[in-house]
């Protein structure tokens, strides 16, 4: 059923005589439902033909005689002189850059550039999907977006303002809103054609995004004219290569009065010589988040490679050895690696170990069951004993929030082995046992200062075991707020930590090892393994 | 027998040896002398300028009192008149000078290498390997100092 009535007529000859595709066509005249879209092109040419009950030599006659006094003399001389070249009443186009066309004897649509006539059909998709599967990403569903040139949005407005006036005559009204949406129809015609060749649902949710850059070179200077008129809406932002940005030229569009856009832009807009050209067809996959917990072993070992002047310092990194395997299995391009809190390289984690979170960057590969997760825990585990590696598994972006609430809000215990200049006894250090949830105030400890701004941090103590070595040592458990450094709490970093274990003994005190016995953070859920 | 020593050598080396490099100018300051006591300590180094006034923020310290060499830092005055200015040493932004010789100023004798430091200098970046010309290693002091002492005593 063909889709126009007896009131399109008008309209729908004056675009097809302007240059105007078929889809584009329906567009104008508010067909709103796909079925009409999806058609074959020839065929819908060859409809609406019928329906106008136009033939070529009326058409000839259209066009010639008398001309719509928008259009300029230089395209009207064109289009006499083409029709004089291969008598058939039909302006040929070359197509410069386009990727699938059959057919050379179609106008290029003066409105949609060729979108919706070639680039909406199985052919183009194909080749879309050709690159999509040749690109190695596994999904289950895909997020079809798709770019097109600025100046469509005011060859659209031009034409909008053409037929708006013809409508006039017939004392109907036409709203911006009435007008079917160039890439609504777009999508309607090609995401069951992308469904049915990759054989997976469109879905707006979907992580995997295969995007379709449009670019029309020839056409380019159309928006130009706007900078001049609307000249705040054209701001130079620093990232972009253009200022006709789509939104830029929106905004102009709307601000723009008529009569000052009819005096600037051919309405109807002239007919390009070429069809779009296709700027990039690209795949990417939206990241996806594995987190766990690790336990470091290793009293030489930073949790983050570290580099001074392009020299690495020490071999490897906590991050590395857990990541440079995820990398690997998902496929990912990076990856970000985030933790609640971090210890210096010389300080082991031990108990349940430090949760993390690593965000993989377009992954290739996404799909593993909790059976794969567990061998690739486990191919972590046997490949170091630097670090271990437990309750590994996927989780959301929420991740990272987790991450953060650990480092700030959580409490975590330690075990210091303390050395003292003077000699001690076991009842020297008893006292420590009684102390709760003393309060102590950090300036920025030196050896930080030079990255960190210098600020005094409140912390809290929460409780202290002791442990008697012998005269010069013993061993002091404690549990504090998130944030406190331990190593100054122990030697007092030069007086800037009060008090300390130095002041509250009354003697000289230094750390000669930490570990960290647990950060109380029940976060990721633990697995049973 | 020897007697057990009143401090035992850590097996690791000393916070200061952990983090820091000493260097020193080849002098040894009368303060540090024995016998001598210290009465007060001051920041006001004139008029319009009192180190305690000193403020920095952000990561990159903005705010802080530009040093030069010869920039004093503070006023030691002792319990038998003398008075002392002490310099910086090096150029550099300050960060921060160090209150509690203020309220004890007898622990800037007593550890003189960490409680008792004067103030916290960041060199600019470029100059951070420039520095330390001109200033001695904990070695070349302690040779300088040791022939010193035997030269007086060789001329007493």
């Amino acid at each position: 059923m063909f889709p126009l009535t007896e009131e399109n007529k008008r309209v729908a000859q004056l675009l097809l005589n302007t240059g105007t595709c078929p889809r584009c066509i329906f567009r104008f005249c508010g067909v709103d439902f796909h079925a009409p879209y999806k058609l074959p092109y020839k065929e819908l040419l060859n409809e609406l033909q019928k329906f106008l009950e136009t033939e070529k030599d009326e058409l000839i006659l259209e066009v010639m005689n008398p001309p719509p006094k928008k259009i300029r003399l230089q395209e009207l001389e064109d289009s006499i002189d083409n029709l004089s070249q291969n008598g058939e009443g039909r302006i040929s186009v070359s197509h410069v850059g386009s990727t699938a066309s059959k057919n050379s004897n179609l106008n290029v649509c003066n409105v949609c550039l060729g979108i919706l006539q070639e680039f909406c059909e199985k052919d183009f998709i194909k080749k879309v999907c050709q690159k999509v599967e040749a690109s190695g990403f596994e999904f289950t569903s895909l997020v079809f977006s798709v770019s097109f040139p600025p100046q469509l949005s005011v060859r659209e407005h031009a034409a909008w303002l053409l037929v708006k006036q013809e409508m006039g005559k017939q004392s109907l009204s036409l709203g911006r809103d009435d007008i079917v949406q160039l890439k609504e129809a777009y999508k309607w015609i090609t995401h069951p054609l992308f469904s049915e060749e990759l054989g997976v649902p469109i879905d707006g949710k979907s992580l995997f995004e295969v995007s379709v850059v449009f670019a029309h070179p020839e056409t380019v200077e159309d928006c130009h004219f706007l900078a001049a008129i609307c000249p705040d809406c054209f701001k130079p932002a620093k990232n972009k290569q253009s200022v006709f940005t789509r939104m830029a030229v929106m905004k102009a569009l709307n601000k723009i009065k008529e009569e000052d856009f009819l005096k600037q832009f051919p309405c109807p807009p002239n007919s390009p010589k070429a069809v779009c050209a296709v700027l990039e067809i690209e795949c990417a996959h939206g990241a996806v988040f594995v987190a766990g917990r690790y336990n470091k072993y290793s009293r030489n070992l930073p949790q983050t490679p570290w580099i001074i002047d392009g020299e690495r310092k020490l071999e490897s990194s906590v991050e590395e050895l857990i990541s440079d395997h995820l990398l690997a299995v998902f496929k990912a391009e990076s990856f970000n690696f985030s933790s609640s809190g971090r210890e210096d390289v010389d300080v082991r984690t031990l108990g349940n170990g430090r949760p993390f979170a690593i965000e993989l960057v377009n992954p290739h590969r996404v799909h593993f069951t909790s059976q794969e997760i567990k061998e690739l825990q486990q191919k972590i585990n046997n490949s170091s004993n630097k670090i271990q590696v437990r309750d590994l598994q996927l989780v959301t972006r929420e991740a990272i929030g987790h991450m953060k609430e650990g480092e700030e809000e959580k409490t975590k215990t330690y075990s210091a082995l303390i050395w003292t200049n003077k000699a001690i006894q076991k009842k020297d250090i008893e006292f420590l046992n009684d102390i709760k949830d003393l309060k102590i105030d950090q300036k920025t400890p030196l050896r930080v200062l030079h990255r960190r701004p210098l600020a005094v941090r409140a912390r809290v103590i929460h409780f202290m075991e002791t442990q008697y070595v012998d005269e010069h040592h013993f061993r002091l458990h404690l549990k504090t707020q998130a944030g406190t450094y331990i190593k100054e709490f122990v030697h007092g970093d030069f007086g800037r930590t009060k008090p300390n274990i130095g002041s509250l003994m009354n003697v000289t005190a230094d750390i000669l090892e930490l570990d960290v016995e647990s950060v109380d953070v029940d976060w990721p859920p633990a697995l049973d393994d | 027998m020897a007697t057990e020593p009143e401090a035992a050598e850590p097996v690791v080396p000393s916070l200061v040896d952990r983090y820091f490099t000493r260097w020193y100018k080849p002098e040894s300051h009368p303060v540090l002398q024995s016998g001598k006591t210290i009465k007060s300590i001051s920041y006001q180094i004139s008029t319009n300028c009192s180190r305690l006034q000193n403020k920095v923020s952000g990561k990159f310290k903005r705010g802080a009192q530009f040093l030069t060499e010869l920039a004093p830092l503070c006023k030691i005055y002792c319990s038998d008149g003398e008075e002392y200015t002490v310099s910086s040493c090096v150029r550099g932004r300050l960060m921060e000078v160090n209150e509690n010789i203020l309220h004890k100023p007898s622990i800037l004798q007593e550890k003189p290498s960490t409680e008792g430091y004067i103030a916290v200098v960041l060199p600019k970046f470029e100059e951070s390997k420039s520095i330390t010309e001109g200033l001695l290693t904990q070695k070349q002091y302690e040779e300088v100092m040791v022939k010193r002492i035997n030269a007086t005593t060789a001329t007493s």
